[in-house]
């Protein structure tokens, strides 16, 4: 009885989406971008099944060598974004902007060795129509250098306008991009 | 009613209502030719008895949005509107257009007339004159609005409401152009249907449900607008490249299966969001407002949406399945429950709340109003389960075993006569719902009632 008398007495319950860093729209986004690439790649090995000989042929064809080095680039940079905010939060504004244009140029070594990825595929005359494991490796990693481009306007833009808490949700999305990247890239290039 | 120019509304929930009426006895033609196929056939042929059925809806639904944006643009934006003239004006023109449809399509004087004549596409069958008077009606519309906004006091729900009518105007241009490669025609012709219904249109919907969430349950405004900014959020996300699932079969590059099915997959939730926020709001709320038959409509909206936009569009949105459904009775159920769940009682929501308060009376006829909820909302359901088997039967025996068309059809034909059914129990509902709205009990309201009904 004593408790119920005090309730009305204690401040509002705090929300969980209080208690999220950065802002509650870029969650919203980040989920909804995980549960499209975590369907994407289901999607992928959902089809891989029908034909599993296709596509190990298929992924011959990639280049594993540059994509393992776009990982480190990326991871990289994700790094150097998450410093950046760590800086910030110090007050150290230069050096705060220092980390975010290297994150973000490191996000457009990324771009450069994806584009060199789809001129050797072009030369190969591949296709998204060739077979159903480019469908997937187009639409996949296409879609995640979409993600990449958006990510390095979002760096330079929160370099611009630097509050804490600008550079924590920008981080949150190249995080975000980031890890879609580590989820791609073992299931398209490595699984044998 | 704290605003004169509010009263504009009066007058388009008038013409929305009336086209309504229209809208259900069309269905009802429709639905009587499922089962006596030459009825009227050469009077009124099918076709056209189903453009008058689809035109007619989608016209009285942007009628009830325009009356609604008058209607809670004043409120939320404190101030009259910029020209309650110039609304009169539009709702002319628009009325002037629907008329000139109505007989284009009846006696069809024009066939091929590059102006005057009916253009071939489904539902922008309007005759390129009338397609040029709803542009000219929309820039009135969004003048009006937007001055209104821009001298007033911004709110979230006016920001989202009026970005989705900038966009149902804007995309409407796409109705101009029609290239003569069908494959390019359809994928123009989805940039309006689609990002209508499954794009601006949620934006619509999710800010006038805030506002009569606002209004029916006094929860703060802050609580109201951070669910309001997820769902528009995940509406836009998952609906924009939902477009996809329209682009299975009509020629499109293979890679748009998997881009429609993943994405329109994902539209279920800005409408379980919204599902859930009105019922929250009602939990959490602290007031009881008088208009219970408004609050019925918004929890129904809700509801229905979710189920006949959500549910029953991820029925058939895969592509492996659609493969086999498309174009059968499925999508007449998706489609019936769809538009009646989000859009028509969206609109017989506010239209519920606003009407007591446009003619100076308390919430009257509530009895009737929550009746006529309950035979259309039955009925449509009714239907929807109706359609759905003989949807089933249709794509197993037509798709599956692949027997012919009109052979399929004939076993359907129970199915068809209970849909009958099922919409005449709804027509008695619309009809119902008319006459609460339009003929109010003679009470005058009393101040002492008015102050313990809140306009805010």
């Amino acid at each position: 009885m004593q408790e119920l008398a005090t309730k009305p007495m204690q401040e509002p319950a705090k929300s969980v989406l209080d208690e999220l860093p950065g802002e509650l729209l870029m969650w919203v986004l980040i989920i909804s971008e995980l549960l499209v690439f975590g369907a994407g790649l289901l999607a992928f090995l959902g089809v891989r099944l029908t034909d599993p000989a296709g596509f190990a042929e298929a992924q011959e064809h990639l280049n594993r060598t540059s994509a393992a080095f776009n990982t480190i680039v990326l991871v990289t940079s994700g790094f150097l974004a998450a410093r950046a905010l760590h800086l910030r939060e110090q007050s150290k504004r230069r050096s705060a902007r220092w980390h975010l244009a290297g994150a973000s140029s490191l996000g457009l070594v990324f771009l450069a060795i994806k584009v060199f990825e789809y001129w050797e595929k072009a030369q190969l005359s591949i296709t998204s129509e060739s077979h159903p494991f480019f469908t997937f490796y187009y639409l996949l990693t296409g879609f995640h250098a979409a993600h990449v481009i958006a990510g390095v306007v979002i760096l330079v833009l929160v370099a611009w306008k630097d509050d804490p808490q600008n550079i924590e949700v920008g981080a949150s999305f190249w995080h975000m991009v980031d890890l879609v990247w580590v989820l791609l890239f073992p299931v398209i290039y490595l699984l044998a | 009613m704290k605003y004169q120019s509010q009263k504009v509304a009066t007058a388009y929930f008038a013409a929305a209502l009336g086209l309504f009426g229209i809208q259900v006895i069309g269905g009802l033609l429709a639905g009587w030719v499922y089962i006596q196929p030459n009825f009227l056939s050469e009077l009124l042929p099918f076709n056209v008895i189903r453009m008058l059925h689809t035109n007619s809806l989608i016209v009285w639904l942007i009628l009830g949005f325009f009356g609604a944006a008058y209607f809670l643009v004043p409120e939320e934006a404190e101030r009259e509107l910029h020209s309650p003239k110039l609304a009169y004006l539009q709702l002319a023109i628009l009325v002037l257009g629907t008329l000139g449809v109505v007989v284009t399509y009846l006696f069809n004087l024009f066939e091929g007339n590059w102006l005057l004549g009916r253009e071939g596409r489904e539902f922008l069958e309007q005759p390129k004159w009338v397609k040029a008077g709803i542009v000219v009606a929309a820039l009135i519309f969004l003048y009006n609005i937007s001055m209104t906004i821009l001298k007033g006091r911004k709110t979230a729900i006016t920001n989202i409401l009026v970005l989705g009518l900038w966009g149902l105007a804007l995309l409407f241009l796409f109705s101009f152009y029609n290239p003569s490669n069908l494959s390019l025609d359809k994928q123009y012709w989805w940039y309006v249907v689609h990002l209508w219904v499954e794009g601006v249109w949620e934006l619509i919907m999710a800010s006038i449900l805030a506002y009569l969430m606002l209004k029916l349950t006094g929860v703060d405004r802050e609580v109201v607008e951070k669910w309001l900014y997820v769902i528009v959020a995940a509406a836009l996300f998952s609906g924009i490249l939902g477009t996809g699932h329209h682009y299975y079969w009509i020629g499109s590059p293979g890679y748009w299966q998997w881009i429609g099915s993943i994405f329109s997959s994902l539209e279920v939730i800005p409408f379980f969001a919204m599902m859930a926020f009105a019922f929250v709001m009602v939990w959490k709320g602290r007031r009881e407002h008088p208009n219970k038959a408004a609050l019925l409509w918004s929890l129904g909206c809700a509801t229905l949406a979710f189920f006949g936009a959500g549910v029953w569009g991820f029925l058939h949105t895969l592509h492996g399945v659609n493969y086999y459904t498309h174009g059968t009775q499925i999508t007449a159920a998706h489609g019936h429950l769809a538009f009646f769940g989000a859009y028509v009682a969206l609109n017989l929501a506010i239209i519920s709340y606003a009407a007591p308060m446009l003619r100076g009376r308390d919430p009257y006829n509530q009895v009737l109003n929550m009746v006529s909820f309950w035979l259309m909302s039955g009925g449509m359901v009714f239907m929807t389960f109706v359609l759905t088997f003989a949807g089933t039967i249709q794509t197993h025996l037509q798709r599956v075993l692949g027997e012919n068309f009109m052979e399929v059809q004939s076993q359907l034909d129970l199915f068809y006569w209970m849909r009958f059914g099922s919409g005449f129990v709804f027509v008695i509902g619309a009809f119902l719902f008319i006459y609460s709205i339009a003929f109010p009990r003679k009470e005058v309201i009393e101040t002492s009632i008015a102050a313990k009904a809140p306009a805010e």
